[in-house]
């Protein structure tokens, strides 16, 4: 078991792993963020069109 | 030759593009005039000492070498593609990468000899030793056709994007770093006296490899960047 | 006997059976990544001994070298679905070559950051032009050069092919690369210091080694899943089955 200050390198080990998490973590949630964006994005569009066809009958909420 | 006939169609091209760039001569002056004022610039940022200079001479010449080709790339084959004689030439009978490899020797001999010519002037003002000219000149001349035939392949991809400018610089960079190892590599190890033969080979079989599938990728990749 | 193979390969080519396979697979490969990354990183920050040279910098490798290896192998994976993409035409594999590139961007960024904190304390110097470390310099600008290039265009799937070609590319230029620059780096340094001399390394870091390898290979497959996902959903969304998919998520999930 070593302890957490890694003899005098703590600074430098601790902020590897804190790159290597961050940039992994945006990397996981920016495609999750677009996807769920683009569902949106054509959801509006169907309901703009659904609108289009019929007037009035369809409130977006 | 009869009209149809391949070298006939290759040096109708050559000299289209060849008198095209004489109609606009200014243009061609345009990459030899950036090299020397960028050139002019490091003895300003850095100091007038000439042992200095004399050691970063070589490097100096080959980096804004390589920025001026950047530079004159841009238009390799804009106007061809604006104006429709692109696809004129992927329509002729004629193999497309061999047309291709003519409008890059013709512009090569418009961009890149200039550049070999004014080359020596700029070595010398960097107080470059003279002894050693014919080598920085042979290095040029086996590198500049590399970094054309490099630049052509990418220019092609780029084709059919709308902004390209920063992008051409972005993708060329990584590509061409093996050119200017070697190129600088053979011109340094002649100034410090030492055998340049090997370094100079290198630069040369990748010359050899890159005439042969240069045009070859720079016409598929024109198909690619132009199917629509 | 064996015909289900290409059969179910054909059709895991098709947009919406990959998207659903995709989804299916995902949380799993991520669930697992994040298990043996947390075992690796325990085995590697903890349990290992420290190096008799180096102390506790070196634990850096943990995550340095696992990364350095997805960097190439993820250019490998890249060319691969390119070629496929280019010579077949297939849709799917042109997707899963671009979305493979931001991931291997991101290693290599990982790369580079994580060694130059490995080579501040070891060489006192945040850069050198080691001869590795230069070279996944030049790979990154060859993976940030074929995404500026799939974005430069206005259509994605031209702006996919002209990237896949440059990925093509990139594959030969990279072993070129990396020749000029060792050859380079001999001429200009009489030797460089190495990180992985002629010490043999204990049992006790090999396996977290090995675990984070297969930790952020399981990483990378969710990621792609996560970004093909999110691609064919923006690329097909005139599609019926994409169609189908927002309004079902609608009733699904009230807070989108």
């Amino acid at each position: 078991m070593t302890d957490l200050a890694m003899g005098h390198y703590g600074l430098y080990v601790w902020s590897s792993l804190a790159i290597f998490v961050l940039v992994l973590l945006i990397d996981t949630l920016g495609p999750l963020a677009r996807r769920r964006r683009n569902l949106r994005e054509l959801r509006a569009r169907l309901a703009r069109q659904e609108n289009r066809r019929r007037p009035g009958t369809a409130q977006s909420p | 030759m009869t009209p149809g006939h391949l070298g006939a169609a290759c040096a109708a091209l050559l000299r289209r593009d060849l008198t095209l760039a004489w109609r606009r001569r200014g243009d061609v002056a345009m990459p030899v005039l950036y090299a020397l004022i960028v050139g002019t610039l490091f003895p300003f940022a850095i100091g007038p000492e000439p042992a200095l200079l004399a050691r970063i001479a070589s490097g100096v010449v080959f980096v804004t070498v390589l920025l001026s080709i950047l530079l004159s790339l841009d238009t390799l084959f804009r106007g061809d593609i604006e104006d429709g004689s692109m696809e004129q030439l992927m329509l002729a009978p004629q193999p497309l990468a061999l047309l291709v490899g003519m409008k890059i020797l013709a512009h090569w001999i418009t961009s890149a000899l200039p550049l070999i010519v004014v080359a020596p002037v700029l070595a010398s003002m960097l107080h470059f030793p003279t002894g050693t000219l014919p080598v920085l000149v042979l290095a040029l001349v086996l590198a500049t056709p590399l970094l054309s035939l490099l630049g052509a392949v990418l220019v092609a991809l780029a084709g059919g994007a709308k902004r390209s400018g920063m992008l051409l610089a972005l993708m060329l960079l990584p590509l061409c770093v093996p050119v200017v190892i070697f190129a600088a590599g053979a011109v340094s190890a002649a100034q410090q006296g030492l055998p340049w033969i090997a370094p100079m080979a290198w630069l040369g079989a990748g010359l050899a490899l890159a005439v042969v599938l240069g045009p070859l990728a720079c016409a598929a990749a024109l198909r690619i960047a132009l199917d629509s | 006997m064996a015909n289900w193979v290409p059969l179910w390969l054909h059709r895991l080519g098709s947009p919406p059976v990959f998207y659903r396979f995709a989804g299916a697979v995902r949380p799993w490969a991520l669930g697992l990544a994040l298990v043996l990354g947390a075992v690796a990183l325990y085995g590697g920050l903890f349990v290992a001994p420290a190096d008799y040279q180096q102390g506790d910098a070196y634990r850096i490798i943990f995550i340095h070298v696992p990364s350095a290896w997805m960097s190439l192998f993820i250019y490998g994976a890249m060319a691969l679905a390119a070629f496929i993409g280019l010579v077949w035409r297939i849709k799917l594999a042109e997707t899963v070559a671009m979305e493979s590139a931001p991931v291997g961007a991101a290693f290599t960024l990982i790369t580079l950051a994580t060694g130059s904190l490995w080579g501040k304390p070891m060489w006192g110097t945040w850069w050198t032009w080691d001869a590795r470390l230069t070279s996944e310099l030049v790979l990154l600008f060859i993976y940030l050069g074929v995404i500026g290039l799939y974005h430069a265009f206005e259509d994605r799937r031209q702006g996919a092919r002209a990237a896949s070609f440059l990925v093509l590319i990139g594959a030969v230029n990279v072993p070129i690369v990396h020749f000029s620059v060792n050859w380079w780096n001999t001429l200009h340094q009489g030797s460089t210091i190495r990180l992985l001399g002629p010490s043999h390394i204990d049992a006790s870091m090999v396996w977290p080694l090995l675990t984070m390898m297969a930790a952020t290979k399981c990483y990378y497959v969710s990621s792609l899943f996560a970004r093909v996902r999110a691609d064919l959903v923006a690329s097909e969304s005139g599609k019926g089955w994409v169609r189908d998919l927002a309004l079902g998520d609608e009733a699904k999930d009230p807070t989108a």
